[in-house]
């Protein structure tokens, strides 16, 4: 079957399950099960009203369940299992994260997720918060707030390519098309880089493109902040002889603190799962893995499933303080 | 603010200032990509793109006619015509008849060369070469000239990216399947979500709270640990690696974001119009799709626009669960990466592909910006 047909059918029989199963659930409890006519229509209106939400929820749940809450703890038994040949397996203990931990290329994939924990939602929420107060004071600043927020919508991918030419280097005879070599030459570098296979640096390079991409996220988080903040502890402050920058650090900042801890913490989580990026531009060489990359590695071409779900199990426990927290605080407030 | 104080800030165009060069710092990686999409390999090889949209200097090497060119005017020998092939605007300055002096005459100066030729190239281009003795050779003198070229666009790479059937490596069919994953990946989980997020935000049951709780939880699960247990599942229930998979598992890792946004909104729906329903005698149901639904809108349009984004520019999903060994379900992502690997040098394959796929999200994107920020104001402040 042609595959457009088949979306559109999907569409139709997805969209139409969908309403079909609410519509008619929804009727059957009100007309078939607990009909409200009758002798005990009170008692099964009233019963109607306990299932209902149920029915509403269900498919939502099975969904969540199947295919978010199931694999979390299907990882876990996969990175504590072998697979054997015949589609058998086999309890092994901790041993396949013992395998993983004596392997550099793990370590390598750690120190760098860490890097790239510690600078890229610094510097997002550096260059957000930075262009959010700017573009806050000026006339043109909405225009300035959707350009800078327009990579957004580019993939990791296009984002890789996109970068990729402002990272491209030609011998030194000709005329240099990557934009960081022409700047590199043009303030006195002797000989064009190749940026991403220098071990180091190259990280840094990587992590700029999601920094690129994130600080839109950042900034319209924050601006909305900044335009929440009380005018009269600026004007308090103003007259008080403070200076534009002390306003901004002293009064401005604290107040928002809090909306910076959840921009940073959101930018965290996407870093965690940062794939795209590294898998386009350098898969991993020259010292550029990530857990993300590594983990897709080991499943998808050593085919090692236990290792593999073992640092995916990594990846789950980075990210279960924020899961806690986020949890916590969501509690918290519908009290 | 500082105008509210009375005293005009002295730091207005610092301001202005720091906020241009962020823009388009902010622009220009991205500009760079469009403009390379039109404009030809050989100028994109030879010249920064930032060069092209101004006239360009380039050094050029040219060819004269051959031997086979060759006319017997007066007892001489001639081989005339124009080094640049048809009609075109480059203006010659300098040019050079070895690799090593590329300079050594101007436009309109007449060259000898060893043999005795003569070569005269004037600034458009016209040359005439003459030698008293027929001319050999089947290939012509090399003439290496330094040209001003005029900004020149094309949309070639567009029309042999998208539109030529005999591009193996076009991207209209890739274009068509992300097109086919993204439409139900984004219509199906805003129903099924929009039903839960109403229960959970408007009817009275016992685990409410503990719900909302795993929503919450969930927002945050790395997609990375589903890889492996869900393409089990899939294998073993017989859907395999295809669209059907591609779609349940972006339907499931969307549901979520979209219970969590579109809970939040209702529970902010004023409660007195909820009520009054409820005492006309209005179900549940009713209130839900003649009420809730349409005050809802702007929330769906957020959460629509996120999941679109996310499952158009989806690279591992559709690694893991959807393109098979035959490649006939290819995305535009994968394709480019696997062009990355292959044509990593031909930037105007790379970037007419990269933008056919960056165009939609852009468009999208500008279009919708209203709603994009107010789901993310609503996603992620709490």
């Amino acid at each position: 079957m042609h595959p457009a047909l088949q979306a559109v059918l999907t569409i139709v029989i997805g969209v139409g399950g969908c309403v079909g199963y609410f519509y008619f659930s929804n009727q059957f409890l009100d007309k078939v099960l607990f009909p409200g006519t009758g002798p005990n229509a009170g008692r099964n209106i009233s019963r109607a009203n306990m299932v209902r939400p149920w029915l509403f929820l269900f498919p939502a749940f099975a969904a969540l369940s199947v295919y978010l809450a199931y694999p979390v703890i299907e990882t876990l038994r996969l990175s504590l299992t072998e697979r054997l040949p015949g589609n058998e397996s086999q309890f092994v203990g901790l041993q396949n994260y013992q395998n993983m931990f004596n392997e550099p290329k793990f370590w390598e994939a750690m120190r760098n997720n860490m890097m790239w924990l510690l600078i890229v939602p610094a510097f997002s929420t550096a260059f957000g918060l930075l262009a959010a107060q700017l573009s806050d004071r000026v006339r043109w600043g909405n225009l300035a707030k959707s350009l800078i927020f327009m990579p957004m919508a580019i993939s990791f991918v296009g984002a890789a390519v996109i970068w990729k030419l402002v990272y491209d280097a030609r011998p030194i005879d000709q005329d240099q098309i990557g934009v960081l070599n022409a700047l590199y030459l043009f303030f006195g570098g002797t000989e064009p880089q190749n940026w991403l296979t220098i071990p180091g640096w190259n990280n840094i390079f990587l992590m700029a493109v999601l920094v690129w991409i994130q600080t839109g996220f950042a900034m319209v988080i924050l601006s909305a902040a900044l335009r929440g903040i009380p005018e009269e502890t600026v004007e308090a402050a103003i007259v008080d002889g403070a200076n534009p920058f002390q306003v901004f650090f002293k009064i401005k900042v604290p107040q928002i603190m809090g909306t910076i801890v959840v921009v940073w913490t959101t930018i965290t989580i996407v870093v965690l799962k940062v794939f795209d990026i590294v898998f386009a531009m350098t898969n991993g060489q020259w010292e550029t893995q990530v857990l993300a990359n590594y983990m897709y590695d080991k499943l998808f071409r050593a085919n090692d499933w236990g290792v593999g779900s073992a640092s995916a199990m990594i990846i789950m426990l980075l990210v279960s303080p924020i899961l806690i927290w986020n949890v916590y605080n969501a509690r918290k407030e519908m009290q | 603010m500082a105008a509210i104080a009375g005293t005009k800030s002295s730091l207005t165009w610092a301001v202005h200032l720091s906020l241009v060069a962020m823009v388009l710092l902010w622009l220009f990686p991205t500009a760079g990509l469009l403009v390379s999409s039109f404009r030809t390999s050989d100028q994109i090889a030879t010249s920064g793109w930032w060069k092209s949209l101004g006239a360009s200097e380039q050094n050029l090497t040219l060819r004269t006619g051959g031997a086979a060119d060759q006319v017997n005017r007066d007892n001489k020998f001639v081989i005339e015509g124009n080094l640049f092939g048809e009609a075109s605007e480059a203006v010659i300055s300098v040019w050079g008849t070895s690799s090593r002096s590329i300079s050594d005459y101007s436009a309109g100066d007449t060259a000898e060369l060893k043999n005795g030729e003569t070569v005269t190239v004037q600034a458009n281009g016209d040359y005439i070469m003459e030698h008293s003795e027929e001319f050999t050779g089947k290939r012509g003198q090399r003439i290496f000239a330094t040209a001003k070229t005029p900004p020149e666009f094309t949309l070639r790479n567009y029309n042999y990216m998208l539109f030529d059937p005999t591009n193996r490596e076009g991207m209209a069919k890739a274009f068509f399947n992300t097109l086919t994953v993204t439409i139900p990946a984004t219509i199906i989980p805003i129903l099924v979500a929009a039903f839960a997020a109403y229960a959970l935000a408007w009817m009275d049951f016992p685990g409410r709270a503990l719900l909302i709780a795993v929503v919450v939880g969930l927002l945050v699960v790395p997609l990375q640990l589903a890889l492996i247990p869900l393409l089990k599942l899939h294998n073993e229930i017989g859907i395999g690696k295809g669209y059907l998979g591609a779609w349940l598992a972006h339907t499931g890792f969307g549901l979520p974001l979209a219970i969590y946004l579109l809970r939040n909104y209702m529970v902010g729906l004023p409660r007195d119009i909820i009520e009054n329903a409820k005492v006309d005698g209005a179900t549940d149901f009713q209130i839900f799709t003649k009420i809730i639904l349409p005050l809802s809108f702007p929330a769906l349009a957020s959460f629509a626009i996120f999941q679109f984004l996310w499952t158009w520019n989806d690279l591992l999903v559709a690694l893991v669960f959807l393109i098979d060994s035959t490649g006939d379900t290819t995305v535009m992502t994968k394709q480019i990466v696997e062009l990355l690997g292959t044509r990593g040098g031909n930037w105007e394959i790379l970037a007419t592909s990269a933008f056919v796929s960056i165009a939609v999200p852009l468009m999208v994107f500008f279009a919708m910006q209203k709603y994009l920020v107010r789901g993310l104001l609503a996603g992620s402040v709490k």
